[in-house]
């Protein structure tokens, strides 16, 4: 007897959605036995992951602001992907609409004029959009690897921020914290829930879902990103330029970063510092990716990615796991999901050894 | 005269120290590429190499230990990478990705415990008598063992790609793996093989960093140095020597820009701390500009997985 | 029956079998060569030569059945077990590796023995001047024409000493006259007493190099015969399973506006193996077909890029149905009337898990499949479904991805596709490669059948046979220049054989390639 691979004729469907399901549950299993091994009861540690943080109202709303800029950052990383288009500066893009949208609050300090708000959303999405803008021409100008230029640019975008808050944008009365002022009323997104952190801005990412879906699975752009990213050649042949699809997946990446970048610094922060998001740019490739690069699907993955998020936490204050734990879980899920996919093209099989030669 | 001679050499050395990693990470991957498979997750490697190394040295006292734990911990990181994109045929890009993600936290977790715990650091080598030689003592015979290995390993892994049939053969496998295979070679033992030894000079740079160049361990301390390894490849055509050359001048940026900061020049030192990654940028732009020098030295199959039987 | 010779066979393959998901490639199949003897292997595309042959080379597996060496039972492990048995392959896509020199592509394949190099580099010089197959041996192979290759092939083949030799579809990238050539060393090679497995679907070649031959169609082993006392018709029956009857042109007409027209056209190449064009003149009439013909690599990917818009030219260098639209993008060449068929089906023409709804977008879509800039998913399998319908295509429906289709109802959907939008222009590369007998008729009948609608059609192809049936006008590319334009009446494979190898006005300068 021996094992044989067979490819599949045609990707099983059933299986495009089973794989994600099949790499949660694999990195639940490898969890359990990575916190017995490190000596905490498994079951203990498990519920203060996974049930705790969403027992109530009040979880159930971090949820939701947690998954907000995954989702986002997600749903644009997903327009790049599709079309072949490697953008992984998202932390980068996020951290420079939340210096626009910064900017711009600091700015009107003091003023609180009624059109602030939405010029910050503008602002946000303009910021990420122009910080992609970057990686975008060079690939399109000079084949530049986009990759590497985009991840250089997170660096430099971070180095950016810093900059700023440790000068120019700091807080005269801050008693030279590096951070900026408290951002005024009207650069604050309005809350949905007194009492939580549930924001305006929830209802705008579940909107953008919406558009996403529309764009990638419903319009003739989305339909050339697509072609574009599975059969380069025929792109060419079907005469779609190939800096469309660039500048497309990197404007749409960079705005949709830029914007969760905004919610995150006039939300939960509600002011500049030097770290505005905990690495939600690169965990959104993995929402991508669980998500199936489909809009509906990177909203169930967004979920899940922010459950890990607000786990680490909860684990954290109830065993004293690290918080870097989160960052283990988000890398095996990943490497499980991308293992399994293996399902979705081969088919294993178990066969007794050919009779003859 | 004497005083400027010094700094010099000072720069120099200096120079040599923070390109020696990029010398190790970039060597590897050049011949992991070289196969045709691209590993985006150097960081990753490097991270895990770099805490796995200062926990071995701390906890047996043996820098020689350290740099062993830090490597096999890079081929260890390396084969994950191998069993998903050449085992199970995942999308390259996807899996050096979440090797990398996986690299961070693992390092976070497995480093949180040595955060404090700084080392005394590897001493360069005292060659009686050469060492103290003005200018050329410090020049040649002032560095520690981790530079003199990275310009050894530099001398094998040229020799390996020009002169030998192994190295021919690794050619053959990153150019067109069906012929290869056709031709009776076994490519994914060859990429594998590959892909480990990206791994292992991968975990011997981090080792470098954790043990020798700032002797301690801080999350992240790669700062972006694995990515830049991975521009070293391509702004090197996938040339040994380009990548010496390429990994020194990308020292000499960060020892510039660290002597500048020293200086107390007028700029920020966040603007400084700029310059190496769009320094990068700038040489991946310049580059690219020579298309065809990249298309004629790109391994044809990089990046392409291989299924035998198909 | 063939009579059991005192010696065993070089080979004896009894009931193979190798199934693929969905495909049987090979069912039961027997075949045996003799020491000294060239055999053919017919059939046609899809009948599982190649998958035969792979089995031979050990690169593939039988699901079952015997391979006799010599007599005795043994199993082909792998490629190195297949060349010490002493089989030595020489593949149909080319096995080279483009960035090596020649020397050091033959001392992969040699084992230990490519260690010294100079040694090999001597051998090879010495098994080149036996066997009449020039190289030199020092140049990378990206340099090369494409008969080189195949020399070189053959002598990394040789050196290894091989007892039974079998070359895949070898004349398919060669000129009639390289294809000459290859038959006098191969006649050689059998007379030392070395087995030769010639493949091919090329009856007249087979019948003029051949002294038996074994029949595969659909998989099965049909019939074994001694082609040179059958005719060309009785080999092809055996091979179809039917007679043919091949599309046929129609007297010309009277010729109409210039739909395509190409001045003093030069183009760098894209990529660094590429080959440049030079001062390409041609026109191609409504109600015309214009075919040329070249071995594959002398520009022809090049010219068609430069006509389609996928490579931009001087703008008055390219002109169709009288727009110059040389700097123009393909979208805008489209709705000039341009209409085309890929060489590459899948990956190129098609997207390969796509449907065919899918697929109909990607060319179609101002024929009603896109408003608003919404795919109308609707309008799209309807078109889709027009298609498989109006040409006949062997597919589950629209929703069908097109890597399920067999090649040649690919390429019908591809060319009913680029056809239902009434084209003014048409241009084809390799319509009926890789497409079997039934289809390659099909697809020639439907050019035919646009011509006489009045379209003008521009086809390249490696197929003579095919050029000569179905063009009014001929030329053949080399190098990238483009010999004269002839009616395909005064062309004659001869002269465009000469053509294809350079040999035309100012020839000296055109043969450098």
């Amino acid at each position: 007897m021996r094992l044989r691979l067979e490819a599949r004729t045609e990707t099983a469907r059933w299986l495009v959605v089973a794989t994600p399901l099949l790499a949660a549950a694999l990195t639940l299993a490898s969890g359990i036995v990575m916190f017995a091994a490190l000596g905490y009861d498994p079951a203990k540690a498990l519920t203060s992951f996974f049930i705790k943080p969403i027992e109530n109202v009040y979880g159930l709303t971090e949820l939701a602001v947690k998954a907000t800029p995954l989702l986002l950052c997600a749903l644009g990383l997903a327009v790049g992907f599709r079309g072949g288009v490697w953008n992984i500066g998202a932390e980068g893009q996020l951290t420079m609409g939340a210096v626009a949208a910064g900017g711009l609050a600091l700015a009107f300090h003091g003023e609180e004029p009624g059109w602030l708000m939405p010029a910050m959303v503008l602002a946000g999405a303009l910021g990420g959009a122009a910080w992609a803008a970057i990686p975008a021409f060079l690939r399109a100008r000079f084949n530049t690897n986009e990759i590497l230029t985009s991840l250089m640019l997170t660096y430099v975008a971070v180095q950016f921020l810093g900059y700023l808050v440790h000068g120019p944008w700091r807080n005269p009365q801050g008693f030279n914290f590096p951070q900026s002022r408290d951002f005024g009323e009207a650069a604050i997104i309005p809350l949905l829930m007194e009492g939580t952190r549930l924001h305006l801005g929830v209802i705008l990412a579940g909107l953008a879902v919406f558009a996403a879906w529309l764009l990638l699975d419903r319009s003739h752009l989305g339909f050339q990103i697509r072609v574009s990213g599975s059969a380069p050649r025929a792109a060419a042949y079907a005469g779609y330029p190939v800096s469309r699809i660039v500048w497309a997946g990197f404007l749409a990446g960079g705005a949709m970063a830029g914007l969760a970048g905004m919610m995150e610094a006039a939300g939960p922060i509600g002011k500049l510092q030097p770290l505005i998001s905990p690495g939600y740019g690169f965990a959104a490739i993995i929402v991508a990716f669980l998500g199936r690069l489909n809009a509906f699907g990177i909203l169930l993955a967004s979920l899940l990615v922010a459950l890990l998020y607000l786990g680490g936490e909860t684990a954290q204050i109830d065993l004293k796991v690290p918080p870097a734990v989160t960052g283990v879980f988000q890398g095996l899920l990943l490497f499980f999901l991308l293992g399994s996919d293996f399902l979705t093209r081969y088919r294993v099989k178990l066969v007794r050894r050919a009779a003859a030669s | 005269m004497i005083e400027i001679a010094e700094v010099v050499v000072v720069i120099l050395v200096a120079t040599l120290r923070a390109g020696t990693p990029l010398v190790l990470a970039a060597l590897g991957e050049l011949i992991a590429e070289k196969s045709g498979v691209l590993n985006l997750g150097v960081e990753g490697m490097m991270l895990v190499g770099a805490v796995a190394a200062i926990i071995a040295t701390l906890g047996t006292g043996s820098y020689m230990l350290g740099a062993l734990a830090g490597t096999l911990a890079g081929i260890a990181m390396a084969l994950v990478f191998g069993l998903l994109t050449l085992s199970l045929r995942a999308n390259q890009v996807a899996a050096g990705l979440a090797l990398t993600i996986f690299g961070l936290g693992l390092s976070a977790f497995l480093g949180l415990a040595y955060r404090d715990r700084p080392l005394d650091g590897l001493k360069p080598l005292a060659v009686p008598g050469l060492s103290d030689i003005p200018v050329i003592g410090p020049l040649l015979f002032g560095h520690d063992v981790f530079v003199y290995f990275s310009l050894a390993l530099f001398a094998a892994v040229a020799w390996f790609l020009a002169r030998t049939r192994g190295g021919l053969v690794l050619k053959a496998v990153g150019e067109a793996p069906e012929a290869a295979h056709a031709l009776g070679h076994d490519v994914l033992a060859v990429r594998y093989l590959a892909t480990a030894f990206g791994g292992a000079t991968a975990g011997l740079a981090g080792a470098y960093l954790t043990l020798v160049y700032t002797p301690m361990w801080a999350d992240q301390m790669t700062a972006g140095r694995g990515w830049i390894a991975l521009a070293l490849v391509v702004f090197a055509t996938w040339k040994p020597g380009r990548v010496l050359l390429g990994a020194y001048l990308f020292g000499g940026v960060t020892i510039a820009q660290l002597h500048l900061q020293a200086q107390g020049v007028a700029v920020s030192s966040h603007i400084l701390a700029m310059l190496p990654y769009v320094a990068t940028i700038l040489v991946l732009v310049l580059i690219a500009r020579d298309a065809t020098r990249i298309k004629l030295n790109a391994p044809a199959a990089l990046g392409k997985p291989f299924e035998p039987g198909r | 029956m063939p009579s059991e010779a005192p010696t065993p066979p070089l080979i004896r393959l009894s009931g193979i079998v190798k199934a693929y998901p969905g495909c049987l490639a090979n069912d039961r199949i027997d075949l045996s060569v003799a020491a000294g003897e060239i055999h053919a292997l017919l059939g046609e595309n899809g009948a599982g030569k190649s998958t035969l042959v792979k089995i031979m080379a050990g690169v593939v597996s039988p699901d079952a059945g015997e391979i006799r060496w010599q007599g005795a039972p043994v199993a082909i492990e792998g490629p190195a077990a297949a060349r010490r048995l002493g089989i030595g392959m020489v593949f149909q896509h080319f096995t080279l590796f483009e960035s090596l020199t020649v020397t050091e592509n033959v001392a992969l394949a040699a084992g230990t023995k490519g260690r010294d190099r100079k040694a090999l580099a001597g051998r090879i010089a010495e098994l080149a001047a036996r066997y009449g197959l020039a190289v030199d041996a020092n140049r990378h192979v990206h340099h090369l024409a494409v008969g080189e290759r195949q020399r070189v092939e053959i002598l990394r083949c040789l050196l290894e000493e091989p007892r039974l030799i079998v070359l895949d579809e070898p004349t398919s990238v060669l000129t009639p006259q390289e294809a000459e050539a290859l038959f006098a060393t191969l006649r050689m090679l059998a007379a030392e007493g070395r087995g030769i497995l010639f493949i091919s679907h090329k009856l007249d070649e087979v019948r003029a190099l051949c002294q038996r031959a074994t029949i595969l169609r659909g998989g099965k082993r049909v019939g074994e015969c001694d082609p040179r006392a059958e005719s060309a018709a009785s080999l092809a029956r055996l091979m179809v399973g039917s007679d043919v009857t091949p599309a046929r042109r129609g007297a010309p007409k009277a010729p109409g506006g210039e739909m395509l027209a190409l001045a003093k056209l030069d183009l760098a190449p894209a990529d660094p193996h590429g080959v440049p064009l030079h001062a390409i003149d041609l026109t191609v009439r409504a109600g015309e077909i214009v075919g040329i013909a070249g071995v594959a690599g002398n520009g022809q990917s090049e010219l068609l890029a430069a006509v389609t818009g996928e490579r931009l030219a001087p703008e008055h260098a390219v002109r169709i149905a009288g727009v110059p639209a040389g700097r123009r993008a393909s979208s805008y060449r489209r709705k000039l009337g341009l209409a085309v068929i890929p060489e590459e089906r899948l990956g190129r023409g098609a997207v390969a898990e796509m449907s065919l709804a899918e697929n109909a977008v990607l060319t179609a879509a101002d024929q009603g499949l896109v408003s608003g800039g919404m795919v109308q998913s609707r309008a799209a399998a309807a078109y889709a479904k027009a298609v498989i319908e109006r040409f006949g295509v062997v597919a589950r429906g629209a929703g069908a991805a097109a890597d399920s289709l067999s090649g040649g109802n690919l390429q019908k959907f591809i060319l009913g596709r680029e056809m239902l939008q009434n084209p003014k222009l048409l241009v084809a590369a390799h319509p009926t490669w890789g497409v079997d007998v039934g289809a390659a008729a099909a697809i020639h009948r439907a050019l035919l059948a646009l011509r006489e609608a009045g379209a003008a059609i521009l086809i390249v192809s490696e197929d003579l046979d095919e050029l000569l049936a179905i063009s009014d006008r001929v030329a053949a590319i080399c190098g990238g220049r483009l010999s004269p334009v002839v009616p395909a009446e005064e062309a004659g494979r001869e002269r465009l054989g000469q053509w294809m190898s350079g040999l035309f006005g100012g020839g000296a300068e055109a043969h450098a390639a």
